[in-house]
């Protein structure tokens, strides 16, 4: 199973990387993606995540070649 | 309709000018345009603030402002919308963001456009960080409910 995730604002700071390429055979939920993509870091309680550019729950199953993106609370306006 | 994202210093006076002048099938129809414009403030949180960077997810940024609107556009009779909003460094008293709608009457306008705004301030993947005059970096963490705090003076 093959997956980008991408990393914005703070969280892409604090990870000190934008993006990963996952070759993941455990993952199933979004939340998987982000315990195999980041195993050393517990997810952000605020955290946002998004499959292929639209807003999804963290327990959202996750498809073979989608982008997944993780974020802070969003502050634009 | 039209969604803009802006690396530059924009006049959104003048985009509202031109955009509606482009609306060359709206005209003598609409009775009503409700403009918002949000302008950076050289303050924030009790600190000068110099600068800020305006961090978005391209692709998605747009895709979710576009998706805000046509949520507006199903619940108030709305013959179009303009949204403007800066990327990339900003300074103070720059336009950060601009919503403009139009309609036939004041209500709808003023209640789509505030549906579009708070939308934006809450669903849209822009982040920002802030250039203190101290030199001191930081992220803003949250947007506000849009008012001044009761007990600030």
């Amino acid at each position: 199973m093959s997956i980008k995730v991408r990393y914005f604002a703070s969280l892409k700071e604090q990870l000190g990387r934008e993006a990963d390429e996952l070759d993941a055979h455990t993952v199933s939920l979004v939340s998987d993606v982000w315990r195999a993509a980041n195993p050393e870091v517990a997810m952000p309680d605020n955290v946002l995540a998004a499959i292929d550019m639209e807003y999804v729950a963290l327990d959202t199953e996750v498809k073979d070649n989608v982008e997944v993106a993780f974020f802070p609370p969003v502050t634009g306006g | 309709m039209k969604v803009k994202l802006l690396a530059e210093a924009y006049d959104p006076w003048q985009e509202v000018t031109e955009y509606q002048q482009s609306l060359h099938s709206l005209k003598g129809k609409f009775g009503a345009t409700a403009v918002f414009v949000g302008t950076m403030r050289d303050f924030n949180e009790g600190d000068d603030v110099n600068g800020m960077f305006l961090e978005h997810y391209p692709g998605m940024t747009e895709k979710e402002l576009a998706k805000i609107a046509d949520e507006a556009l199903l619940q108030w009779p709305v013959l179009d919308y303009l949204i403007v909003h800066r990327v990339g460094e900003i300074y103070p008293n720059d336009s950060i963001v601009l919503t403009a709608v139009w309609t036939s009457h004041r209500g709808d306008a003023f209640d789509a456009n505030r549906y579009i705004m708070e939308g934006l301030k809450s669903r849209a993947p822009f982040w920002k960080k802030e250039l203190l005059k101290s030199g001191q970096q930081r992220w803003v963490e949250k947007n506000t409910d849009g008012y001044l705090p009761a007990d600030s003076t």
